[in-house]
């Protein structure tokens, strides 16, 4: 039945045609459901989407706890932009490059973009190590950066290995068109859930036993979901095993510079640095969409120390390359050492300062959590109030936090999480008023479940 | 690939990594490096390279200019929260002030003489990546899509590199004007079928690169009806629809679809910002599908190649600006005619000929009295002898995989006017000299 456009009515209506009726198709990749929009948490965004909570005008929908995002520094970079309108061509002051920005196609990126990229990514790292701007590769986000790595490191039917729990869309960002499969690295509570050698190996094994070829270990350090960094010991244990059987090893740091406490946080690079040879299997991605809040910009890097990687995945950049005029704002604000230098040290008391708040709320609430130092979120216990101790009640549970709490969190089964009732709760993306109304409905629904019981 | 056991290993990496699918090893890109060695400007290096191999408008950007100056309110931290609010929107939707602005911008380009609904714009980074993006969306590994030749030469990349997509050429030739024939579309219809290739569609650009004309009403009307027919997409990539400056009309397959008593549901239009306002930094293009699911499954895979919302915010109150864009349009044709005339002229005086063609950034000039030998050695050597003694680089024919040789996509946009007149100049000297030898030989 093909779908007819009545041009009397001006309206849509069903009607048979001259035509046959067999409807002309699509892909396999455009209609499998690898986009993982089909999730039963799906339901989370609709009720928000549906009964979004505001303070004055709907204080009893819904608070949203499940966005991975940073709001909590922008008047930062306002007020740097009020004193440096040379950075964007729409003033006066950039005008004069507006041409230049606007027909500069080239994939390698402007320099002083890379320069100032690799000089925010030394600073995040207390400059510790060194990066050479001709190895970075301009991505139009993390979610673009990390889909390139795969089609540069694998081939359709290779696996990739990823610590579980992760981020949920990394089953759509590494799989959907590259057709590389995820085998989870599973990582459990009763270590803190830190990787360790002999899950990584198991992993390896599983992916053998199937007959797949295992091309890589993808790590996200700083985690996302725990909120937790991967010690020095973890990260050289990882590129010796990477190294022994021959596979790449990709360090998402998307959260280096979201770190607000201690233990110390290591990057890869600077595991990288003690070697005495240049590794050709390490691959970092960054973006801009966490430690600065910008993913509106589509602002992502892949820094690799393989030269082959860096030349197939610039080229493959066309496909998702950055706005000049994204670049030429960013290359002017991220050289401004001075500004960076006070941005990552403010930006990380801020989350601290939230972190903290939301944690004494846990506290007060009775509700355990993962001892976390990083990104922008925490990872909760939630087990004991769960109604079974398996998926389903963890669906259940989640349930009664959206639709009774009102709170939108992340269930850890979303996460791949081998263990039922650990949650992703945000803290970094609204007021510290709109956190205590959180905080005490949650107080409140975890009170009310243990009574119940 | 064999290791040897030390411990800097040799990890390998993915086929697609090593393959030449890229693209970058043709003489196209050849000539590029050999511009940039030796770069022509008119002070500094007046003998060096002049670049005619980039189809690029470097026409109107004074308007645009003039137009940012009195619009301070497309600046991305113009307001208080605004700079927060784009900072943060990454819905893949885009917003919706934007797409009702291309959209409208889209409609003024074809006349207004149709109708674009918002919601059916799916926003990517460039017109490269809604080619790639539709091809994922519409066809599997080793299915074939027909491409009329010659065509743009960045196709071979866009559109098969990652998607493991065949392009199957649909030959056009000089003998009437390079248009599109139904007897050529169902030869490589045909010939498709023969390599057991599965055909999913037809992907033509309208108006044409490189040959700089548009396709007629019954072209569209036949590749329509031919598309539903063997129940394939048609893909119109008009990238160019508002660099028409002389006729004949211009017609979009929108137009088309609109005459239809059914809604053309494999019918998907390809757009970007790169040429017609020559903002190919800026990495704004569109993906226009009359398929719902098409809409639906681009804009999931647009998660990969989203357009900045800093580019999207200044654009959609450009774009919304009726009256700007009304006269942008019509001031960029009258600057593009122009500069096309000149070079027409110019190729005359040299006794050159080129295909009559009336939009796009260049012209497909036919050098065939030139070349040493009639095939595709005869026109490399060619191609070289300009770009190292006229020190010219333009691109040869068969970059765009034409079928005969001798042929040259010449751009005219991207050039100030005494730049032309000197190419023009080296041209004129060249062909004279060339001639000489040539009729010496004989």
């Amino acid at each position: 039945m093909k779908t007819v456009l009545c041009e009397e009515n001006n309206c849509l209506s069903a009607s048979v045609d001259n035509f046959d009726d067999s409807e002309i198709s699509l892909s396999n990749m455009a209609t499998c459901n690898l986009h993982g929009e089909d999730s039963p948490y799906f339901a989370g965004w609709e009720a928000y989407r549906k009964d979004p909570y505001d303070e004055k005008l709907n204080p009893h929908g819904v608070i949203q706890m499940g966005l991975a995002e940073n709001t909590l520094s922008f008047d930062l970079m306002e007020e740097w932009l009020l004193v440096h309108p040379e950075a964007t061509i729409t003033s006066e002051q950039g005008l004069d490059s507006f041409k230049e920005l606007a027909l500069y196609q080239d994939y390698h990126g402007l320099p002083d973009y890379r320069k100032a990229m690799a000089k925010f990514m030394e600073a995040l790292r207390g400059y510790k190590v060194k990066f050479d701007p001709d190895r970075i590769v301009n991505a139009a986000g993390s979610t673009a950066a990390n889909e390139v790595l795969m089609f540069c490191l694998a081939d359709a039917g290779d696996v990739f290995l990823v610590p579980s729990p992760y981020y949920p869309a990394f089953a759509r960002d590494l799989r959907w068109r590259t057709g590389v499969e995820i085998e989870p690295i599973h990582c459990y509570s009763s270590n803190n859930f830190q990787i360790t050698k002999s899950e990584v190996e198991s992993a390896f094994k599983r992916a053998q036993d199937l007959k797949k070829k295992v091309k890589g270990i993808l790590i996200t350090n700083p985690c996302n979901p725990l909120g937790t960094i991967s010690s020095a010991e973890t990260l050289k244990m990882l590129l010796a095993f990477a190294n022994k059987k021959k596979i790449h090893l990709v360090c998402d740091e998307i959260y280096a510079g979201s770190v607000f406490h201690s233990p110390e946080f290591h990057s890869i690079a600077e595991i990288v640095a003690e070697e005495n040879y240049t590794p050709d299997n390490v691959h970092i991605v960054y973006s801009l969409s966490k430690d600065m809040g910008l993913p509106g910009f589509r602002v992502g890097t892949i820094y690799s120390y393989n030269d082959t990687v860096v030349t197939a995945a610039r080229r493959m950049s066309s496909f998702t390359m950055i706005s000049t005029q994204t670049q030429h704002l960013l290359s002017t604000m991220l050289s401004d050492s001075e500004f960076v230098n006070y941005y990552i040290a403010e930006n990380k008391m801020r989350l601290k300062e939230r972190h903290g708040l939301i944690v004494a709320g846990f506290e007060r609430a009775g509700i355990k959590y993962l001892k976390g130092n990083a990104g922008l979120f925490c990872w909760v216990d939630m087990s004991d109030l769960l109604p079974s101790k398996d998926i389903e009640g963890e669906l259940k549970l989640w349930k009664g936090i959206l639709y009774e709490a009102k709170l939108n969190i992340s269930p850890g089964s979303s996460f791949k999480c081998m263990e039922p009732g650990w949650f992703r709760v945000c803290f970094a993306e609204m007021s510290t008023s709109t956190m205590e109304v959180a905080l005490e409905r949650l107080q409140r629904f975890a009170e009310q479940c243990k009574n119940h019981a | 690939m064999s290791m040897n056991i030390c411990e800097q290993e040799f990890t390998s990496v993915s086929e697609r990594a090593t393959c030449s699918a890229h693209g970058e090893d043709s003489a196209y890109f050849a000539g590029w490096e050999e511009y940039r060695r030796n770069p022509y400007d008119s002070l500094l290096n007046p003998s060096g390279v002049i670049q005619m191999g980039l189809a690029e408008n470097r026409l109107s950007f004074d308007l645009l200019e003039e137009w940012l100056v009195k619009h301070p309110e497309a600046s991305v931290n113009f307001q208080q929260d605004l700079f927060k609010e784009l900072a943060l929107y990454q819905d893949y939707h885009g917003l919706p002030a934007f797409k009702k602005a291309m959209a409208n911008f889209m409609e003024e380009l074809r006349g207004n003489k149709v109708k674009f609904e918002p919601e059916r714009i799916v926003n990517t980074a460039g017109a490269t990546a809604a080619n790639e993006v539709l091809m994922f969306c519409l066809a599997d590994p080793g299915d074939a899509f027909l491409v009329p030749s010659p065509y743009y030469a960045g196709f071979d990349r866009d559109l098969r590199w990652r998607t493991g997509v065949e392009i199957v050429p649909i030959h056009c030739y000089s003998s009437n004007n390079f248009q599109i024939t139904k007897s050529a579309v169902e030869s490589a219809f045909k010939e498709a079928q023969k390599r057991k290739m599965n055909v999913k569609g037809i992907l033509i650009t309208n108006p044409c690169n490189p040959l700089g004309t548009t396709s007629s009403a019954e072209i569209l009307k036949m590749l329509l009806e031919f598309s539903m027919k063997k129940k394939i997409h048609l893909v119109c990539d008009e990238i160019y629809s508002g660099s028409v400056f002389s006729s004949p009309h211009f017609y979009s397959i929108a137009e088309i679809v609109a005459k239809q008593h059914y809604m053309a549901d494999n019918v998907h239009i390809v757009y970007s910002l790169s040429k017609d306002l020559g903002l190919p930094g800026f990495r704004v293009g569109a993906i226009y599908s009359y398929n719902n699911s098409v809409v639906t499954a681009a804009r999931r895979m647009s998660s990969f190649c989203m357009v900045s919302s800093q580019a999207q915010h200044l654009l959609s109150i450009m774009l919304s600006d009726s009256n700007f864009i009304k006269y942008y349009i019509q001031e960029n044709k009258k600057r593009l005619k122009e500069r096309h005339n000149l070079l027409v002229s110019g190729l005359a005086q040299a006794g050159i000929e080129q295909l009559d063609g009336n939009s796009g950034l260049f012209c497909w000039v036919n050098m065939r009295h030139l070349l040493p030998s009639h095939d595709l050695e005869g026109e490399l050597k060619l191609w070289k002898s300009i770009l190292e003694e006229a020190r010219l680089n333009i691109s040869p024919g068969s970059s765009f995989n034409c079928m005969e040789p001798g042929w040259f996509r010449v751009c005219f946009a991207d050039m100030n006017m005494s730049t032309m007149e000197v190419a023009l100049q080296r041209l004129q000297r060249f062909a004279k000299e060339y001639k000489i030898i040539a009729n010496a030989k004989l």
